[in-house]
């Protein structure tokens, strides 16, 4: 890649400096706390499946059988239901969901049930080891059919049998990557509904079965295309960890999964949250799954070309807990987007040091970059105007994660016809400038290098009074997206359990990065 | 006076569309497009563009003339203004002068909607497409609370403030969850006999002042509105009851 904005190293080397200095008070109350929903992911990760009938899923039933037990883990109490009865995983589970007990079982030897738990975790990393391996083997069948940078379009009709018609029709029109919209609400719902929905609102539920079903359809699309079809999904919200686990296991390739974004956007209480995000980035790190970072969030909110200084300084942030939890920076989709007013004179030009400052910053990084939404209006035929701009910086800029603009962005969810539309869009803008980044350097003196040069020197201002406040503290007091999030309020904080010295947790131990 | 749409020549009646049919796309789905536009009621139905989608699904765009007019004369429309738009300054001019106190003004999007967008809009301190928001007003004490607060927080809120507005926004309208939402919001409010306390505004990008006011709202607030248009409504409601 050609540098062309002449930004300082040191001042590069200097923001990654305050990121460690930013985390690392946090990554040490991370490291000394586990979470229900911690908890949870980990069970599925040796087993716990299934709902009762009234759809309360088993792994939620165990943690309300465990309450108050939970700082030495909730597996150690599952593995030993197993161990004493000499039951499968599966009976388990059927046997819980009907209100067997596992507090009923005296616990026994610590080294027997460390076996036997060991065994189980190994058996399903196993399988996210060979999903990983799947995925590895068809980017290498397909090499050279996805388009650069992915083009990514959604679906969200609420029926996941519906998605996967409108699925295969993009796949088919061009898409790389599809993303299932969760119906709203369902990050603050602390489980994860059970079976194939067919009924959402603005999305459709996340569950493992609807993952499955989703990952078959675009299975035989790939097949078809010779081109892979990524899946995305949402490992965010109150159930970020489990949701990972649910990925690794049904081979999903992306996961939105942002450090911050719930304490700000969805107030989910920070200390579960960050607790929730370190698992979560674990697992995915050990499926291959690529991360979404939800950096465009703070524009939808603030003003784009105020606030550029909150984006950067949040991808410097994300990108430290994504190394903490093992990520490599390939997995890292960090985030920003194009939602500078169209009004403004030279609007484009910041768009573009924006995008370029990003990709020179995280050159490895596949940076995922989101269309205008807070501009659109309406007039679609403006709209496609607007998603053209987007799809010129795009490519100018040597983006990794398109995520395609709709026309009808601020009406409806896509129809089927507005993702065709914009897959035409994109493919025509980006073939048709393919190689002109490559072409053109900017003026030294010019309007996008100096926009460039101030936002990074307002990033580092910016992060320096984080450091010194704490980031912790910075988040109560409104720093990030204008929004204040006091630390002890928020949903999910019943769900925070600190440590015990006898905290047994195989899943973590066998990912944990070495 | 009797209208329809205008291409080139007043009356001509010309409109254009975009649709996708189920179909694959060759010539029997073109002759199906234009069938079924002249279905709808055109003439002259012409499909000048069409693309596949995928394997069983193609998209056209058709021209087609219409004799459909409607009475110009006879529209009347509902809004919550009218042509009535107070600035910023003359809004608050008007508070200092008429009322002579702060008017608390309390905004949402209630149910399980997580869209900021509209109600950070309206009250925002930045506003939106160069609006300011209430916030900015200086004679307005403006609470926003956010996205996906439940219809009795926003409810018991506005009591303890003791705010003269309630601001409801709803961005999702997939399958009515709005209607829903909100018809429970008027039902709480009415169950606990604050109902006349509030002005109740409802606002977002498919909502419209006929909605708001079936459903038992003072006003609605669609496209196109801002700021100044719910400061306006709430000031002249203020004013009516001084």
């Amino acid at each position: 890649m050609q540098k062309k904005l002449g930004l300082p190293e040191s001042q590069i080397a200097k923001a990654r400096d305050l990121a460690v200095q930013i985390t690392k008070p946090v990554i040490n109350f991370i490291d000394a706390h586990t979470t229900t929903a911690v908890e949870r992911a980990a069970l599925r990760l040796v087993g716990v499946d299934g709902a009762d009938s009234n759809g309360v899923p088993v792994s939620n039933i165990i943690i309300d059988q465990l309450r108050g037990k939970l700082e030495g883990g909730a597996l150690r109490w599952y593995v030993n239901a197993l161990l004493r009865t000499g039951q499968s995983p599966e009976a388990m589970n059927v046997q819980i969901a009907n209100g067997h007990k596992l507090t009923e079982h005296p616990l026994a030897d610590q080294m027997a049930i460390e076996a036997k738990g060991t065994e189980l975790a190994n058996q399903y990393l196993a399988r996210i080891c060979s999903n990983r391996q799947h995925r590895e083997e068809k980017l290498e069948q397909f090499i050279g059919n996805n388009h650069d940078p992915l083009l990514y379009a959604i679906v969200a009709t609420g029926n996941i049998h519906e998605d996967v018609k409108q699925a295969q029709a993009a796949a088919w029109q061009g898409a790389d990557v599809i993303a299932v919209i969760r119906t709203t609400a369902q990050s603050l719902l602390d489980y994860v509904p059970y079976g194939a929905t067919t009924e959402g609102f603005g999305g459709t539920y996340a569950t493992q079965e609807n993952f499955r079903i989703m990952r078959e359809a675009l299975d035989k699309s790939s097949e078809q295309l010779e081109r892979y079809i990524y899946l995305t999904n949402y490992a965010s919200g109150l159930c970020m960890p489990e949701i990972a686990a649910m990925g690794a296991l049904e081979r999903l390739d992306m996961m939105l999964n942002d450090s911050m974004y719930g304490i700000l956007f969805r107030d989910i209480n920070m200390y579960r949250t960050f607790v929730d995000q370190k698992f979560s980035r674990m697992i995915n790190a050990y499926a291959g799954i690529i991360i979404n970072t939800g950096e465009d969030n703070y524009l939808t909110t603030s003003d784009a070309v105020e606030k550029a200084h909150t984006v950067l300084a949040s991808q410097f942030i994300n990108e430290r807990f994504a190394l903490e939890a093992g990520l490599l920076p390939k997995q890292m989709g960090l985030g920003h987007a194009f939602e500078i007013d169209p009004d403004i004179k030279n609007g484009f030009l910041f768009e573009v040091a924006q995008a370029q400052m990003a990709r020179e910053i995280f050159p490895e990084a596949p940076l995922k970059y989101m269309p205008p939404t807070k501009f659109m209006t309406g007039d679609i035929f403006k709209g496609v105007v607007q998603n053209a701009m987007f799809n010129f910086a795009s490519k100018l800029t040597n983006q990794g994660i398109h995520l395609l603009g709709m026309l009808t962005e601020a009406i409806h969810t896509p129809h089927m016809q507005d993702r065709g539309l914009a897959l035409d869009n994109a493919k025509y803008v980006m073939n048709n400038m393919a190689d002109l980044g490559s072409e053109i350097t900017f003026r030294r003196d010019g309007v996008i290098v100096k926009r460039a040069h101030r936002v990074l020197t307002e990033t580092i201002e910016f992060m320096e009074s984080v450091a010194s406040i704490g980031l912790m503290e910075s988040m109560e007091q409104g720093a990030f997206a204008d929004i204040k999030r006091p630390r002890d309020m928020g949903k999910g904080l019943d769900g925070l359990i600190k440590k015990g010295s006898d905290y047994w947790n195989p899943i973590e131990k066998a990912i944990a990065v070495k | 006076m009797f209208i329809r749409s205008y291409g080139d020549t007043i009356d001509d009646g010309a409109v254009q569309l975009s649709f996708t049919l189920p179909v694959p796309c060759n010539a029997k789905g073109c002759e199906a497009a234009r069938q079924y536009a002249e279905k709808l009621g055109f003439s002259h139905a012409d499909v000048v563009h069409s693309h596949p989608l995928s394997d069983g699904y193609s998209f056209y765009v058709v021209y087609g003339k219409t004799k459909v007019s409607v009475d110009y004369d006879q529209i009347q429309v509902e809004e919550a203004t009218g042509d009535k738009l107070y600035s910023m300054e003359t809004a608050c001019e008007i508070i200092r002068q008429r009322i002579g106190r702060k008017v608390v003004i309390v905004g949402a999007c209630t149910g399980f909607d997580a869209h900021t967008v509209g109600i950070d809009a309206i009250m925002n301190m930045k506003g939106y497409n160069h609006h300011y928001g209430l916030e900015r007003y200086s004679e307005v004490n403006a609470h926003n609370l956010g996205a996906q607060v439940p219809n009795e927080k926003l409810i018991d809120y506005a009591e303890k403030i003791n705010a003269d507005a309630i601001l409801v926004s709803q961005i999702v309208t997939q399958k009515d969850i709005h209607i829903q939402n909100l018809t429970e919001f008027i039902e709480l409010i009415q169950s606990k006999g604050l109902r006349e306390k509030f002005i109740l505004c409802i606002g977002g990008s498919r909502i419209g002042n006929k909605l708001a006011v079936e459903l038992g709202f003072d006003a609605g607030f669609g496209q196109g509105t801002y700021a100044e248009h719910v400061a306006t409504f709430v000031v002249d409601r203020l004013l009516a009851r001084v």
